[in-house]
């Protein structure tokens, strides 16, 4: 019998010529992301105390986007410890408020086909997207791959989800998962790996791809993979790295899967969550017009280039509601450098969008635009669990950048169609 | 011998260690743990206690403080139908016990368990009653044995130098 391709990855790195799941097996790792909330501050008493230096400098990548820019004496002095760890350990790749980890290690071209890779942070299935096998783990789990460049694994059964059908104007791979989450539930995934496959994942641009990847997180997935192809080595060779460091690997035919669910896209309209679950998803047109307080277009989930695209487009020659609010964080530099330079960003800060620097910041309720106590928000993020944007009794409620948007310029829950078809006129 | 203390499905890490308390230090965060659902549950937890859960427990964030602050107030054990991934990987990186077991319907707030992880036995000494639960692999008896992932490295370096 064939293996899928979570299983290919992790033979390689396991030194196997096959792996089976359910085995659990000893990987090497190719490459180790960390930022400055799990990272330098939580690993460095780990490895003081093994006194040790990390395994291989040119292997792990630190970026600082949790607690930027910092807003108080204690995120400053985390910020302040990261830089001076990275130097004390001659990390090569150091990013500093340079965006979110998640889209930045991609964009600097750290990702290529069939690596192994390991990040602190839950979303780190993003890195999925470029046929990597990547997951998220603890900090003191980290500190074990920092020490020995190895991590073990219960080789995932891989749980394949087929879209075919392209995907109606005003819908994105946001509505996609959100359609998922409310399908599957957040343990749908039961922490095996998903592959994404068919057409519409086919169509799907990198950074499309990144959106249904980072998200397998919320169906509890460890991995969301999506096999590379053109688009995914076309993007590598942009982002100035060579892919053919990497191997393109691609699941067996005869493999086996645990389930292959099925969806069409061509029937999808825009979803949103509705506090305080993922998996509370349902048709934008029968959510309640619920009054938002702030909408956030922000977070390695929403807030890509292609993501403030979506948004200017609705937001293009309209207002936001004076009843509300919209606060948008690009998910890196380089995505508000793009977005400058394409006149996307003033379509956005002429509607009265505010303008923030590019990081977690709101989406975690670390940093600047955190809510007060039952407050409502709108947001592109990926996760709207009780209290995680702020105040213990604030409300969360997701949706596509689209989404986001037309609910800015009514400020109520809205369905963006009716104002991308005024715009087709 | 532990006291239950039962939290249902879906408490995910934002509950465990909420976010407006991640940049101060641990025992702050630790006070705070639970309080969206149980205002009384940090205040009252005892060293040795033990959290019986239902589906999903601590999904969400990599944040390991999630279960750090657990250990910090004394919890021995999660037991819960299913369990977020990394949390559970992070439970036994930092000494914390997490069994997977359907014990919500055989144990009450207050009953007190006695825990075998190798065999995946839990008795319940307040009814007498057996629940199976999954044994623990033994790779990750051995971290918990060792008192974490930190203490092990500590072991295995020792022996390679
Ligand atoms: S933007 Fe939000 S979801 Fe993404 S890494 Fe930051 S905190 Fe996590």
């Amino acid at each position: 019998m064939g293996m899928t391709l979570a299983e290919k990855i992790i033979a390689r790195a396991a030194g196997q010529d096959t792996v089976r799941a359910g085995e659990i097996v000893t990987c090497r790792v190719d490459l180790a992301m960390i930022h400055d909330s799990g990272g330098p501050r939580r690993v460095k008493p780990v490895l003081e105390r093994l006194g040790v230096k990390v395994w291989d400098n040119r292997k792990v990548v630190v970026i600082s986007d949790h607690y930027v820019p910092a807003v108080d004496q204690q995120s400053a002095a985390i910020l302040k410890l990261t830089r001076e760890w990275v130097k004390d350990q001659e990390i090569e790749s150091f990013y500093d408020q340079q965006g979110i980890c998640h889209v930045v290690l991609p964009e600097r071209g750290h990702l290529k086909p069939g690596m192994f890779v390991v990040g602190g942070d839950s979303h780190s299935p993003t890195g999925g997207a470029f046929g990597c096998y990547m997951f998220g783990v603890g900090a003191t789990d980290m500190a074990g791959v920092l020490v020995t460049g190895e991590t073990w694994i219960r080789v995932p059964e891989t749980i394949r989800i087929d879209w075919t059908g392209s995907l109606p104007h005003g819908s994105s791979a946001k509505d996609m998962m959100l359609k998922l989450c409310a399908t599957l539930g957040m343990d749908g995934g039961d922490y095996q790996a998903v592959e994404y496959t068919g057409g519409t994942i086919a169509g799907l641009s990198m950074t499309e791809r990144m959106t249904m990847s980072n998200m397998a997180a919320e169906l509890g997935a460890q991995a969301g993979l999506i096999a590379a192809d053109d688009t995914t080595t076309d993007y590598i060779r942009a982002a100035g790295a060579d892919p053919e460091e990497g191997t393109v690997l691609k699941g067996d035919d005869d493999a086996a899967y645990r389930v292959v669910h099925r969806f069409d896209a061509s029937a999808l309209g825009p979803q949103v969550a509705a506090p305080d679950s993922p998996a509370n998803s349902g048709p934008v047109e029968e959510a309640d017009e619920t009054a938002i307080d702030q909408c956030y277009i922000g977070a390695c989930t929403g807030a890509k280039l292609e993501d403030l695209r979506m948004a200017a487009e609705v937001l293009g020659g309209r207002k936001v509601a004076s009843s509300t609010r919209l606060l948008i964080a690009p998910a890196s530099t380089r995505v508000t450098a793009a977005a400058a330079a394409d006149g996307t960003l003033a379509k956005l800060t002429e509607a009265g969008a505010i303008l923030m620097p590019s990081g977690c910041g709101a989406c975690a309720g670390y940093g600047a635009g955190v809510l007060a106590e039952g407050e409502t928000c709108m947001a592109s993020t990926a996760r709207n669990f009780k209290g995680r944007m702020g105040a213990r009794s604030s409300k969360v409620w997701l949706g596509s950048p689209y989404t986001v948007a037309a609910t800015a310029v009514t400020g109520r829950v809205a369905d963006p169609r009716p104002f991308l078809a005024e715009n087709g006129r | 011998m532990s006291r239950v203390w039962k939290c249902g499905d879906n408490v995910d890490t934002d509950l465990l260690a909420p976010g407006a308390y991640m940049k101060g230090p641990i025992e702050d965060l630790a006070a705070h743990c639970l309080e969206a659902i149980d205002l009384d549950f940090a205040k009252q937890v005892r060293p040795g206690d033990v959290i019986v859960a239902g589906r999903n427990f601590g999904i969400g964030s990599s944040r390991e403080q999630a279960a750090e602050v657990l250990v910090r107030l004394g919890v021995k054990a999660v037991i819960a139908k299913s369990f977020g991934g990394i949390f559970y990987r992070n439970a036994f990186n930092l000494g914390l016990l997490a069994l997977v077991a359907d014990a919500e319907t055989e144990v009450e707030a207050g009953h007190e368990l006695e825990l075998d992880p190798a065999s995946g036995t839990i008795t319940n000494m307040s009814t007498g009653a057996q629940i199976a639960a999954e044994p623990v692999p033994e790779h990750l008896r051995r971290i918990v044995a060792a008192g974490g992932l930190v203490p092990y490295l500590e072991q295995r370096l020792e022996k390679r130098s």
